[in-house]
């Protein structure tokens, strides 16, 4: 945690091709706190670095370069091990667990006992404001309220840095900037490095953060 | 539907039974054109065990035959227990269906003859000895012709084979001067060689063939046997065969946990090289099976020479047949020197013949001299003697013994 | 016209199995007057229930049933935590998958070919590792535990549930749910096991308890592999019913309605594993145990599944050998000699049974494509798909034991002169027919882009025409194939056929059923070939047909 703290997360030359045509190129380091976002239109491939950094890159796809969390490089190791965060367009919230179970199958195993389980579940939702929401359905819950069960999900799990795949353009627009905010905010009071990706540019502009474009070759190359 | 409503509807369904049928005239055997006539065009449901792919294919011959000869259509209905003929037949006089039955020929012998005759299921009267072809069957030398397993035929079956227990074993895993003469040597030789012998689970027909033989050799007084089973001497008779059992199934194949199914797997057991000794009731077979590439041309044939299981097998036909005068026609070719001399081709089947050569002409004769019965064949004097087959009613009694101590796990 | 259809397929899904229960329950309770019962008494179970093994008997056919699902179910569920998404997870799919048209009797052939210590993996391995020159005595086939039925029916049932698994993931977010619980540190199987199955696992359902009431109450691979001393109780079962002893016919009636207790047993024991797994699952859910470490458990998972394909396809290889071997001793691996000799004699005893398998399938398949379309356009009419309900009564004649009602539909039938007729037969296989069509045909249909109608109709296109110029065309290779997969469930088909026909009507399942219970695996050998080419040549058919009339027409032609 500290080491991520001091170098957060580094993308050493990470250049992601697809039979030859390169998708991304990126040599940048997330400082803690700071948000980078990569933009482009659907299909440009964008999510392939996301997927890279988490440890999903599809086999089709060839990547080189290296990603470094704090000081540890986690290019080759497995997903499970890489602590990263990730938050979908999609809350994807498991629907055959109550909104509290969500969260206590994000909490790291060595919050024990049980009771201890529950109470940090519990306060990760009062922290949304969604106190009282633990035994509820999640088929039950807002689009608002689902997002915000999801974002407190992957925050319980302590992640070194956050993955975000267009977490926001589900959401209608009044919901959007108040979920960015606390998206963001959560992110910077906690010092994790963020990526986002996005087709958005309200969502780039709202990160205050450095943006990279692909898969644009009009405005870019 | 309510359920009431259903049960309703079945229950007139079950009670609404075709009764009345006119009465159709039924073929005269004596005016044998008449039943060639009627015969003509005919299609004959033939109810055969059909687990054997030779005999299949000599079932196929005949129909073959039979289209070109006289036009009738045959069918081989096969059966994996003949005993499943029967109860369609005992199920169609239940349901009172007393012309147009489902089977027209049943290949068949023993209990289930027994069982067909008492409960009068079977066409009659006397009409196989009025066949054309009758002239040429040995009447004379074998008995079990006319006296199936203790009962008289009465002319209601007509004869296809002979059948002689004998024993197969593989020359070039064992001497046959190693080979077991009685039932007794062959449980001293079980003990000697365990896993190496098994039999075909009852009721299958060769696997309780195996239990009346041993059971003729081991009795106190074999003439008991020749009688109606007696519940009240039924234990202390068939002590000395369930004793025999006790000692000899843990030297079986597999402890006699699992026994093979029929004759067939039995000979794959052999041919595998799993048991060492089988046997058969068509003292041809294992030529058969070396002719067909089924054994290694090292099995040999072996007997007791205290005598073993000898009968007959025949056709009859249902009393609700519907096509009488085809199955009479197939009755009848079946013992013509020509069927029964290709019956005897142990490239073919090799089951020996109901006829009695002296009585056919050179022609005929001379196709019965050139057969080549085989290598692992013996000779008809080599046979030894043949032991009459007990009253029907032993078997299923013994059967049924035989599942409740050895057909259920302990 | 179109809407007496739905009422119809329900009569042809329920009322056979009502009645034929009621024509069970009668007799087992004594009434069948045509075999001279008058009364309602007991006497029937009292002959069952002391009938020498018949609790051993009954309780096999509980556990078989019981065990061979749970293992299926943990394999497909396995495999799936394990390698979903993968390479290798698509490979094997695609070996799994045709098992599916392989008919139960030669999968259980080929089965057996394998694993019998005569079998082909001990010629392979004998004698240079073994020291076998003979067969070991070893009770593998047929062993009285029922081991050997159990695998057989696990090797049959995976490549199913693995199909109806494959069927219900896309409506889950499989891979990005995968994708969370990796990232929040879940070992791969674990993370699938506990945020993806549950939702795969309730749609599943019937699938599963269709399994349990087959492999409980099932006759021929029973027959082939299972134990002989006593038999399972529906082989018994089967022996009674055809025993020439009338008597029998009440205690197998009464041996049948325990059949059907025996089935419901299982049904109501796997709800009860069912709430328990449930209950644990959730339990572990949320304690937060990562399980990251299942390297091992992958592997054995995916081990297992090819192996159990390459058995069965090894085997079924095997079973072509043998059709044409020659003489061919242990401990040798190929034939002595090869030779046609058995395919001579037996082509001219096969001719009939083909024939009869083919039109008995076709018949049934063109009724039951026929219905389901009816059915289907009905419900685009109406807007209505009956939902859970309607799929519970196409269920119906897949859970309830076939030897439960069809003993009471052959006494029925028997009773009115109508069995072992082609009507009879085919309407019997139209009930086993029916629901798989339905179920196969039913997702491509409903998922039809009804623009292209829409457009069709704003032409002033008739909607008759609509039907016969757009959708049918455009659905043809969803119709074939669905024809294709009933098609393999009538040529399979074993008990109705046996029943119903009588046996006048035998199918290339039922000779191979009676000859293969006879141990002369030349014959076996062919029937088995031919009985599996069959659906092969349906599913062949189904994929050709297509591309030969769309061959102008990429985007449909689909090869």
């Amino acid at each position: 945690m500290d080491k991520t703290a001091i170098h957060g997360l580094r993308l050493k030359d990470v250049t992601i091709t697809l039979d030859g045509r390169e998708l991304v190129s990126v040599d940048h380091t997330i400082l803690p706190g700071e948000i980078l976002t990569v933009m482009g239109p659907s299909g440009s491939g964008k999510s392939t670095l996301l997927a890279f950094i988490g440890g999903f890159l599809d086999p089709a796809f060839h990547a080189a370069g290296e990603v470094y969390c704090g000081d540890i490089n986690i290019t080759s190791i497995k997903p499970q091990d890489r602590r990263a965060g990730l938050l979908f367009q999609d809350p994807l919230l498991f629907p055959h667990m109550s909104v509290g179970s969500n969260l206590m199958f994000a909490l790291p195993n060595w919050v024990q006992p049980k009771a201890k389980r529950r109470q940090s579940a519990e306060e990760a939702l009062a922290d949304v404001g969604l106190d009282g929401f633990f035994d509820r359905d999640p088929d039950t819950l807002s689009g608002g309220q689902k997002a915000r069960v999801a974002l407190a999900r992957v925050l319980i799990s302590e992640p070194a840095f956050l993955l975000l795949d267009e977490p926001f353009s589900k959401l209608d627009a009044g919901r959007r900037n108040q979920m960015r905010q606390l998206v963001f905010g959560n992110a910077k009071s906690r010092s994790l490095p963020v990526l986002l990706v996005t087709h958005d540019q309200a969502d780039a502009d709202a990160t205050g953060g450095m943006i990279i474009e692909v898969g644009a070759p009009l405005q870019n190359q | 539907m309510s359920l009431k409503s259903i049960i309703v509807a079945l229950a007139t369904g079950v009670a609404s039974i075709i009764a009345t049928q006119s009465a159709i005239a039924e073929p005269d055997v004596k005016d044998w054109p008449a039943v060639l006539k009627e015969a003509d065009g005919q299609t004959i449901y033939w109810n055969a065990w059909g687990g054997s792919a030779q005999i299949n294919a000599y079932i196929e011959w005949v129909g073959d035959t039979l289209a070109e000869a006289h036009n009738i259509d045959l069918v081989h209905v096969k059966l994996d227990d003949t005993a499943n003929a029967v109860a369609t037949v005992v199920a169609e006089k239940a349901a009172g269906k007393d012309q147009g039955g489902a089977i027209d020929l049943i290949w068949i012998n023993g209990e289930n003859f027994a069982s067909m005759k008492r409960q009068q299921l079977l066409f009659g009267p006397d009409w196989a000895t009025q066949l054309p072809n009758w002239q040429y069957v040995d009447v004379e030398n074998k008995p079990t012709i006319v006296t199936d397993f203790t009962i008289p035929t009465d002319g209601m079956e007509s004869p296809w084979g002979m059948a002689k227990m004998v024993f197969f074993h593989d020359s070039a895993r064992s001497d046959v001067k190693s080979m077991p003469d009685s039932a007794d040597d062959l449980l001293k030789w079980a003990e000697q060689n365990p896993g190496r012998f098994s039999y075909p689970q009852p009721p299958d027909f060769i696997g309780s063939s195996f239990l009346k033989q041993v059971l003729i050799e081991k009795v106190a007084d074999r003439s008991v046997l020749l009688e109606p089973v007696d519940d009240a001497t039924f234990k202390q008779v068939t002590a000395p065969l369930f004793d025999y059992l006790d000692q000899l199934h843990p030297n079986l194949w597999r402890q006699a946990k699992a026994f093979p199914k029929d004759y067939p797997s039995m000979s794959q057991l052999l041919a595998d090289g799993e048991v060492d000794i089988t046997f058969a009731f068509n003292p041809a077979d294992a030529s058969r099976g070396i002719a067909n590439q089924e054994l290694p041309d090292t099995v040999r044939s072996f007997t007791f020479s205290g005598g073993t299981l000898g009968n007959t097998h025949f056709v009859a036909i249902p009393y609700n047949a519907s096509a009488k005068a085809a199955a009479l026609v197939v009755a009848d070719f079946l013992i013509s020197p020509e069927a029964q001399a290709r019956k005897q081709d142990p490239n073919i089947w090799g089951d020996p013949t109901v006829l009695a050569i002296d009585k056919l002409d050179a022609d005929n004769a001379a196709m019965f001299a050139k057969l080549d019965l085989g290598i692992a064949t013996l000779k008809p004097e080599e046979l030894g003697p043949s032991l009459d087959e007990p009253h029907p009613t032993w078997m299923s009694k013994i059967e049924q013994e035989w599942a409740s101590r050895y057909g259920i796990a302990n | 016209m179109l809407r007496f259809f739905p009422a119809f397929a329900l009569f042809i899904l329920v009322v056979p199995v009502l009645c034929g229960l009621a024509g069970t329950m009668l007799p087992a309770f004594g009434y069948l007057p045509a075999l001279g019962g008058d009364e309602i008494n007991l006497s029937a179970y009292k002959a069952l229930f002391s009938q020498p093994g018949i609790g051993h008997s009954t309780r096999q056919a509980f556990i078989i049933g019981l065990a061979s699902t749970a293992i299926s179910v943990c394999l497909v569920a396995g495999f799936v935590a394990a390698w979903y998404g993968t390479r290798s997870f698509r490979a094997t799919q695609h070996l799994v998958s045709p098992l599916l048209a392989v008919p139960h009797a030669a999968a259980a052939f080929g089965f057996a070919f394998m694993i019998a210590p005569s079998g082909y993996l001990a010629r392979l391995l004998s004698p240079w590792l073994t020291g076998w020159d003979r067969p070991p005595d070893l009770l593998i086939v047929n062993d009285p535990v029922g081991l050997a039925l159990i695998a057989g029916l696990v090797v049959k049932e995976v490549p199913f549930l693995l199909l109806v698994t494959l069927a219900a993931l896309p409506q889950v977010p499989a891979v990005k749910a995968i994708h969370l619980t990796q990232s929040l540190g879940y070992g791969r199987m674990a993370g699938f096991i506990f945020a993806v199955w549950p939702s795969i696992y309730k749609q599943i359902r019937y699938p599963i308890f269709a399994v349990i009431a087959y492999s409980s109450a099932n006759v021929d691979m029973s027959i082939i592999l299972g134990p002989s001393t006593p038999h399972t109780l529906p082989v018994r079962l089967v022996g009674w019913m055809n025993d020439s002893e009338l008597s029998m016919r009440f205690m197998a009636c009464a041996g049948a309605s325990l059949q059907i207790a025996v089935t419901v047993g299982g049904l109501v024991a796997w709800l009860l594993i069912e709430r328990l797994m449930a209950s644990c699952l959730r339990m572990f859910t949320t304690a937060g145990y990562r399980l990251k470490r299942d390297g091992w458990l992958r592997i054995m998972a995916s081990i297992s599944m090819t192996a159990s394909a390459l058995i069965v396809f090894g085997g079924l290889v095997v079973l072509a050998i043998w059709s044409i071997a020659g003489l061919w001793q242990f401990p040798n691996a190929l034939p002595n000699s090869l030779s046609l000799r058995s395919w001579n004699t037996t082509l001219p005893a096969l001719t009939r049974p083909f024939w009869t398998t083919v039109v008995l399938g076709i018949a049934a398949v063109i009724i039951s494509v026929f219905i389901t379309i009816a059915c289907l356009a009905r419900e685009q009419q109406t807007g209505r798909s009956g939902g859970n309900r309607a799929l519970l009564f196409l269920y119906v004649p897949l859970l309830v034991p076939q030897i439960g009602f069809l003993f009471g539909l052959q006494l029925l039938l028997l009773n009115f002169n109508a069995s072992a007729s082609w009507p009879a037969l085919i309407f019997v296989h139209v009930v086993f027919v029916l629901p798989y069509v339905f179920l196969s045909l039913s997702a491509p249909w409903r998922a039809f882009d009804t623009r292209y109608e829409a457009i069709a109709a704003a032409l002033g296109t008739s909607p008759w025409r609509i039907f016969l110029r757009v959708r049918f065309p455009m659905l043809l290779r969803a119709i074939l194939a669905a024809a294709a997969v009933g098609f393999a469930v009538s040529v399979g088909q074993y008990l109705p056929t046996l029943l119903i026909g009588s046996g006048r009507f035998s199918t290339i399942t039922t000779e191979a059923v009676a000859l293969g219970s006879g141990g002369n695996r030349r014959i076996i050998g062919i029937y088995a070939f031919v009985q599996m080419m069959l659906p092969f040549i349906g599913f062949l058919l189904a994929s050709l047909l297509p591309a030969l009339f769309f061959r102008n027409r990429r985007a449909i032609k689909g090869l």
